[in-house]
This record gives C-alpha cells, structure tokens and sequence, in this order.
C-alpha cells in the first residue's frame, strides 16, 4: 500500500479486475453498450420516422387531389352558384386571414400576460394556481363547447359576426399562450434577473427587457402553435362568423373562413366542389405554414451570434 | 467617490433560519473588506443585506440599520434607489444572452431609461477600460453576444457593467470562484486599482486573494461575524481562536 496520506481504500467492487482478466473485462462491456446505444438511437429515429410520415403524406396528398383545381381564380373569385363550374374561396381567405387577425390580437397579449403574471409575480398564490388550473381545464375543453359560448355572449341577439370568430379563436389561444409563456419565463435563469435588479432596474422593467427577452423565442413558437392550432378550427365559427357566399370586409357582419368553407363543400354532394374543398385545405396548410415561417424569420433577425 | 458604510444590529432570516445575527461594523470608504468563512455562515447574506437584494427572496426578511454615508438604506430609501448606488458582482458570470456586449455595459443605464447616445459610447468605453476588457473587445462592442466572451471575459464584463451606473459601493459575492488563475489575477488587479474610487466588499474563499487586494477582513461563522480588523492583523495575529483555527485550516 502507498503512504500517501489522502488514499482511501477501494471497497471491493471498486476494485480493478485482474490484469490478465482486463481484455476480456472491458470488451465485454463495450459490446453491450455499443448494442444498446445502437437500439436506442435506433428507436429515436424510427419515432422521427413514425412522425414525420404521417405530415409528409397528408402533405402530399393534399398537393395530389388539390392542386390541380388551383388556378387563379382559386384566389380571386367567389363561390359560385351551385350548378356552375369555376368559382373561388377568395372571400374565405381574406375572412380567415381577419378573423384569425381578430384572434392573435386579443389572445396573444391576454396570453403572454397571464403567462407573465404565473411565472414572475404570482408564485405560490392562491390566484396564480387558480389561473393555472383554468387554463388547463380550458385547453381541454372541445371547440364546438367554445364555440357555443361565443354565440350564447357574443352572438345572441347580436347576429354572426367575424368579431364573435376571432373572440371564440382566442379565447381557444390563451390557455396554450399563457402555459408556454410561464413554462419559458421558468427557465430563465435566475442569476439574470438578479443582475438587472442588481443594476436598480425595477422590477416590471426587467420582466419586460429581460425576462421576456430572453425567452422571446420560446414564447414565439408557443404563440404560433396556438395560432396554427385556431387557424384550421372549424367548430367555434359555426356558431359565430358563420359563413358567407360573398365578400365581406365588415368585423361585425357574417364572414366566410377557409375551414367553414371547406366543411360545407366537402359535405356537398358534388364532385366539383369535392375538388375545391381539397384545393381549400391545400390552401389552408400552406398559409399557415406561410405564417408561421415568416414570423420564425422576423423573430431571429437580430439574434447575435454566441447568443445561447 | 466611495461612501462608508455602517451597520449596526443586522439581523437576517430565511424562513425560520437566522442566517445572520446581529452585525455591527463599519466600513471605511475607498477600502476592500475582504469577507471569509466557511461556506453557508452568512456572507453572501451579508452582502446581499448592503443592497437589499435578500429582500427579493420573498421568504427572507432582514431587520437593522445600514447607512451610507447619511442616508439609512432601509428607512430613507427605495431598494431601486439603493441598487443603483452600489453595483454588485456576482459568483459565476451573468451576463444578459440576448444583449450584445454594449448592450450589457449600457443595460444600467438603458434600462433605467437613458438614452442619450454619446453620452452611453463614452459609457461604455471608460467602463470597460476599467474592467480592463476594452482592449479585447472594441472591435466586436456591438457584434457579438455579451454570452459568447470567455468565462472570465465575461465576469469583465458584469463588472464593467456595474461600474457604468457609477455607483459608490461595488459588492463582489466570490468574483473569481469560477474562474482560472489568469482571469483571477486580473481581476484581483482590478480590484486594487478601482478600490480608489469605490468602497469594495469581497466575499471570498480564497485567503490569499483576501490578503492581496483588502485593507480589512471579516470572518463569519454560523451567522455571526466573529472579528473584523485589519486584514494584516486578522492573518498573523487573530484574537479569536476560531479565526485562526479557520485561517490555518485546522477548522472543524
């Protein structure tokens, strides 16, 4: 045994295996591990897999039936009678594109403002988890319940309009904003908020420069799964924007909106309005991908490099 | 110019912890005081104590008086008042990711609402000077991310930043604990040129670094803080035996 006075004994198991026995020893288990980092990575892949081929196909199918009824008057030109050929969603779009404008301008701040109130100043507070567990509550409830709140406030006696979708939508973003807002805001660390209340920023000021700042790319995706989410619900406008045949540009009248549009021609009985509703989703899909990348570009222009 | 600061009877809880049992001391300006002591035995507590940044937990409370110069920080003022007076340096390095490196020199003043653009360069330029970081930084001021700088770039940095507001107190809770030998040193010269203009606390575990850059030591154990003198008397000649016990490492 060596002098050395900081020596600690090995227990037993620690010890090192003989020195004619180490080959063996370490061989051993560098194929067990190999083998069963191998599986693991494996099994990550294949779930990527299982995921992704699901997107790509629906993805694909909707190119497949849809595209070939696009045309410009696809983006131009409203409905047409039942019986004549042609016609457009131009009306459903522009009606999805305010009522889901509508939407994220009253959800989005409603949202991160709750989510703000959670994670920075109701910590512990009977009113926090209160919110908390509404939200939650509310993320579960299904769209059509919704959208049969919307009608009984906003919508009885009042008549359909755009306002009553984009409120029904919102209200359907909130809880989704509010839950990722709190749950970005949680992994801020905390030594940062130190040092800016450490420099005698108050307290409101470094959640908002801070705080929020350095969350702002998480909380950006949550806003923009939310709205992905909102943008293709049918169910809550039933009951609120309703639908319209022609062009509208009044928030407070009936509006068309893609999905309602797709849902009557789908149910239809005619082949071309079958072929329309594949172009409406088509075109659906593609404005929300659309969006959600263009707010992604907006958003990391100005990160600087290093930023972690 | 620096600002003494006197503390008589503070007193400092976490929940039902008394972390801290009635401090008197004072603390002349434009000196170091080194803090030491084992670790948990209130420095940090302390320190955080002269900017009423304890408060901020909201299970802690501290009672006492603490002035500056006349003014009792915890009668007379605000804590955002305080704050901005005495300029605190954290253990490990933090700076804001998101900010760029002039960004987080200026982020006192910016956030504070000022704004007057020449004014903020100059700022910014004679902090970092300070921090002796500027020479390594110029080029990239507005270009690269505060959090991309090395660790003890970084922990530069944070100072510099905490020298923009121009406070009177600069509070160091371990500055040099994450760093390597090179960075400590710079930073234990930095310490010794800025303690000219501003009266430095240093909490630290490194007795050497205590003995190199403070005038005065206090040594804390189990919340109380057992002898504060002249750092040269407190290493050659304690008068507690605790104190020596700790200082030659026979403690416990």
């Amino acid at each position: 045994m060596s002098t050395n006075p900081f020596h600690t004994p090995l227990s037993p198991r620690d010890e090192a295996p003989p020195v004619n026995q180490k080959s063996t020893w370490m061989r051993v288990n560098t194929a067990r591990r190999f083998a069963v980092n191998h599986l693991v990575s494996g099994l990550a892949v294949l779930s990527t897999v299982l995921v992704i081929v699901p997107l790509l196909a629906i993805l694909g199918y909707l190119l497949y039936m849809g595209a070939s009824s696009l045309n410009l008057a696809f983006f131009t030109h409203i409905p047409a009678p039942v019986g004549e050929p042609g016609g457009g969603m131009a009306n459903a779009m522009l009606g999805s594109g305010m009522i889901l404008a509508v939407a994220s301008v009253i959800g989005v701040p409603v949202g991160i403002s709750a989510g703000v109130y959670l994670a920075e100043f109701g910590r512990g507070k009977f009113l926090a988890a209160a919110i908390r567990f509404t939200a939650d509550v509310l993320n579960g409830v299904p769209s059509i319940v919704m959208g049969i709140a919307a009608w009984v406030v906003l919508v009885k006696g009042r008549g359909f309009s755009a306002i009553a979708g984009g409120v029904a939508l919102a209200i359907m973003m909130v809880p989704t904003i509010t839950r990722t807002t709190e749950e970005m805001l949680a992994t801020v660390p905390h030594a940062i908020r130190e040092a800016a209340l450490g420099l005698g920023v108050p307290k409101w000021r470094t959640v908002l420069s801070v705080s929020l700042k350095t969350a702002s790319p998480g909380i950006i995706t949550g806003c923009m799964l939310a709205f992905a989410r909102v943008a293709g619900e049918t169910a809550p406008l039933l009951f609120t924007a309703f639908g319209n045949q022609f062009w509208s540009f009044k928030l407070t009248e009936p509006i068309a909106a893609l999905p309602l549009q797709i849902y009557v021609y789908a149910i239809s009985p005619y082949d071309e309005w079958h072929r329309l509703a594949w172009a409406g989703a088509l075109v659906l899909i593609v404005m929300i991908m659309v969006a959600v990348t263009l707010v992604r570009i907006y958003a990391s222009r100005g990160v600087l490099k290093g930023a972690s | 110019m620096g600002v003494s600061i006197s503390v008589e009877h503070l007193n400092a809880w976490y929940g039902t912890t008394h972390t801290l049992q009635d401090i008197n001391v004072e603390l002349p300006a434009n000196h170091a005081t080194a803090l030491i002591g084992p670790s948990g035995c209130g420095k940090s507590t302390f320190v955080r104590c002269l900017n009423r940044m304890h408060e901020t937990n909201p299970i802690a409370r501290a009672t006492g008086v603490v002035k500056m110069g006349d003014i009792d920080i915890y009668k007379d003022a605000q804590p955002v008042q305080i704050r901005r007076r005495v300029g605190m340096v954290f253990q490990r390095p933090n700076p804001f990711p998101t900010m760029s490196i002039y960004d987080n020199v200026a982020s006192g003043l910016k956030l504070n609402g000022f704004r007057n653009r020449a004014v903020l360069d100059d700022t910014v330029e004679r902090s970092l000077k300070s921090a002796a970081l500027w020479e390594e930084v110029k080029d990239d001021l507005k270009k690269k991310s505060g959090a991309s700088l090395s660790g003890g770039q970084q922990q530069r940095m944070c100072i510099a930043r905490a020298l923009a507001v121009d406070p009177e107190v600069l509070l160091m809770d371990e500055p040099a604990s994450a760093l390597d030998p090179v960075s400590t040193s710079k930073i234990e010269d930095l310490i010794f040129q800025l303690k000219s203009q501003y009266t430095i606390v240093i909490v630290t575990h490194n007795m050497q670094q205590a003995a190199r850059v403070a005038e005065n030591t206090g040594f804390f154990l189990n919340g109380k803080m057992v002898e504060f003198d002249s750092t040269h008397k407190i290493f050659t000649n304690p008068k507690d035996k605790r104190t020596e016990d700790y200082i030659t490492g026979r403690f416990g």
